[in-house]
């Protein structure tokens, strides 16, 4: 009994400079912007301050701007989270065997992602640019256009678009998770597999994949929560726009915060996008323990 | 068989071939805009060779003197960026350290919630934040400060090394710490001396991990900062891209030099930061 209380001491006295720095930075803007989604703090109003109760969050609810941020959000986040998923598994599986080359593709796979968020946007801004665009050359030289187009100004190839710079980030990440799991994989259940004579695709579907799928289940939720927070690459290439087409949740959040400064509604957006964040986290430490007893 | 064999094979290479161009070619292609004159910048189609190798914009970033240039701009907001994420690594490989020891070894009341509190405000969007700190700063004036940007990582940067450092430290076997305890080692004692050679992966990796987040982070920075006294190369790169008619040369310098730390690290430690990645399995 003495010893369990003295570690416990112990153990709070090493943790207490972490504690102190996060609990002492997050614990105050936690409260206070749970607080001001249930009060009225809208700069112009008269009664500024008073409680509202659960108006805010019935305004917002009842509001289309927040469904379709949330629709864009969700397109962004799926589109983006398949395209690097499923390419970057191909990746891993690419990674996993053996060729001249393989050493160096491995080693340069990780530069994309390296790139900072803001360069990445600003790299991919230049690219789609309609005058002088990099991308608009190459779709001319192989006639998928006619003339010069400026993919900017339309708000679905817009969005699109952006999902593009994302994923050339992001896909290595995906590649590399899967090949660190590929590479634990038990070499003589495959060899046991060719033996009875599965063919690669066979061997992929029912030894890889299944294999896999808690990798994979993991980096899906984890791509998932990462991609509800994009804000970076949208203000970088787009700012919400054109015709409000790429404003995702966080980039309504942070206007309505900073632009027009309507607390109340920024702080209402926050605390439903902490519900969805909080739920998704669930699942997965849920998902990493059940990973966790499967390994072992 | 032999014939789908070499099928397979070239197919292979091809692939191999298609992602190697994938990934190296926009990267070269921002090289190769911030070396081009203007003339190979308005050409179109694009130039994709420069005609002359032009590299006064690097010149300019690193030696420019007026206050009001863009380049000089870029040099000290990169400045502020190695000050602020170099710091952030640091304060957060102590803290961060301790308290992933604390959580990966001793049991304490309290242990399960605070680490899912920790796993909470990693994973938090960060505008939850930063409205009411905002308000705070501004009255303690601490806007436009890098410590101020230092605390603000930190908060984030720290659940993130404790989240990841607690799955690697509790792979390391115990046996070792016992045995230093045996022989009279007080706790700190058998920590510095025992566990933190074995650890020493790590806390590399995870350092690592902690210097590119840093170096990334754009939100708060944009928030908190407005000026050259502590805005970092993100902030300025994004606000330089705003303007009405866009300098991509001089862009594509700061984009290639910004770009320059993270990924010399990225190919150079490269082990590590799949280990820091995986142990966690939490993200970037």
């Amino acid at each position: 009994m003495h010893r369990r209380n003295s570690e416990g001491a112990f153990a709070l006295a090493i943790s207490s400079p972490a504690l102190l720095i996060v609990f002492g930075v997050v614990l105050f803007p936690l409260a206070t912007t749970l607080a001001y989604s249930f009060m009225n703090m809208e700069l112009i109003s008269a009664d500024r301050g008073s409680f509202a109760g659960l108006r805010n969050y019935a305004e917002v609810l009842g509001s289309e701007a927040f469904w379709a941020a949330l629709g864009r959000t969700a397109w962004f986040t799926a589109a983006s989270t398949l395209i690097e998923t499923v390419l970057g598994l191909f990746i891993a599986l690419l990674l996993n065997e053996s060729f001249a080359g393989v050493r160096f593709l491995r080693t340069i796979v990780l530069i994309p992602w390296a790139i900072p968020t803001i360069v990445n946007g600003s790299l991919w801004k230049w690219i789609y640019n309609g005058e002088y665009g990099v991308m608009n050359a190459i779709m001319l030289k192989l006639g998928l256009i006619a003339e010069y187009r400026s993919w900017l100004s339309d708000p679905f190839a817009a969005m699109n678009l952006v999902v593009v710079a994302d994923a050339w980030k992001m896909t290595p990440l995906a590649a590399i998770f899967f090949l660190a799991a590929l590479q634990s994989v038990n070499k003589a259940t495959y060899e046991a597999a060719v033996v009875d004579g599965a063919g690669a695709v066979r061997r992929f579907f029912s030894l890889t994949l299944p294999y896999l799928a808690p990798t994979i289940l993991i980096v899906l939720l984890m791509r998932t929560v990462e991609k509800f927070k994009a804000f970076d690459i949208f203000y970088m290439i787009t700012k919400g726009g054109p015709a409000n087409g790429t404003k995702v949740l966080m980039y309504e959040t942070y206007l309505s915060a900073f632009t027009n400064l309507q607390y109340s509604k920024a702080a209402t957006y926050s605390y439903l996008f902490v519900i969805i964040i909080a739920g998704l986290t669930a699942l997965y430490v849920r998902a990493l323990d059940k990973s966790e007893a499967s390994n072992g | 068989m032999v014939e789908k064999n070499r099928a397979l094979n070239a197919a292979k290479y091809v692939f191999a071939i298609a992602v190697a161009v994938g990934v190296l070619a926009p990267f070269a292609w921002m090289f190769v805009t911030s070396v081009g004159s203007a003339r190979d910048l308005a050409a179109a189609p694009p130039r994709l060779a420069p005609s002359e190798w032009n590299l006064d914009r690097y010149r300019a970033i690193f030696t420019s003197a007026s206050k009001t240039d863009v380049a000089y701009a870029f040099r000290v907001a990169m400045g502020n960026s190695l000050v602020v994420a170099g710091a952030v690594t640091l304060a957060a490989l102590v803290a961060g350290g301790l308290a992933a020891y604390s959580f990966a070894r001793l049991e304490f009341r309290g242990r399960r919630p605070l680490l899912l509190f920790m796993l909470f405000t990693y994973m938090a969007p960060p505008v939850v934040f930063v409205i009411p700190l905002y308000a705070l700063f501004e009255k303690l004036g601490w806007l436009n400060s890098r410590s101020a940007l230092v605390l603000l990582y930190s908060s984030f940067v720290i659940p993130f090394i404790v989240w990841v450092m607690r799955g690697f430290f509790a792979s390391i076997s115990r046996s070792y710490e016992d045995a230093a305890a045996m022989d009279g080692c007080t706790r700190l004692q058998a920590l510095w001396h025992v566990f933190l050679p074995m650890a020493r992966p790590g806390f590399i990796a995870t350092g690592i991990l902690a210097f590119l987040m840093s170096w990334d982070e754009f939100f708060m920075a944009l928030v908190f900062t407005s000026n050259l006294k502590a805005k970092t190369i993100s902030v300025a790169i994004a606000e330089f891209n705003g303007k009405f008619s866009i300098d991509y040369g001089m862009i594509s310098a700061g984009g290639v030099l910004a770009s320059l730390p993270p990924v010399i690290i990225a190919l150079a430690f490269q082990k590590y930061i799949v280990m820091g990645m995986t142990s966690g399995g939490v993200k970037e």
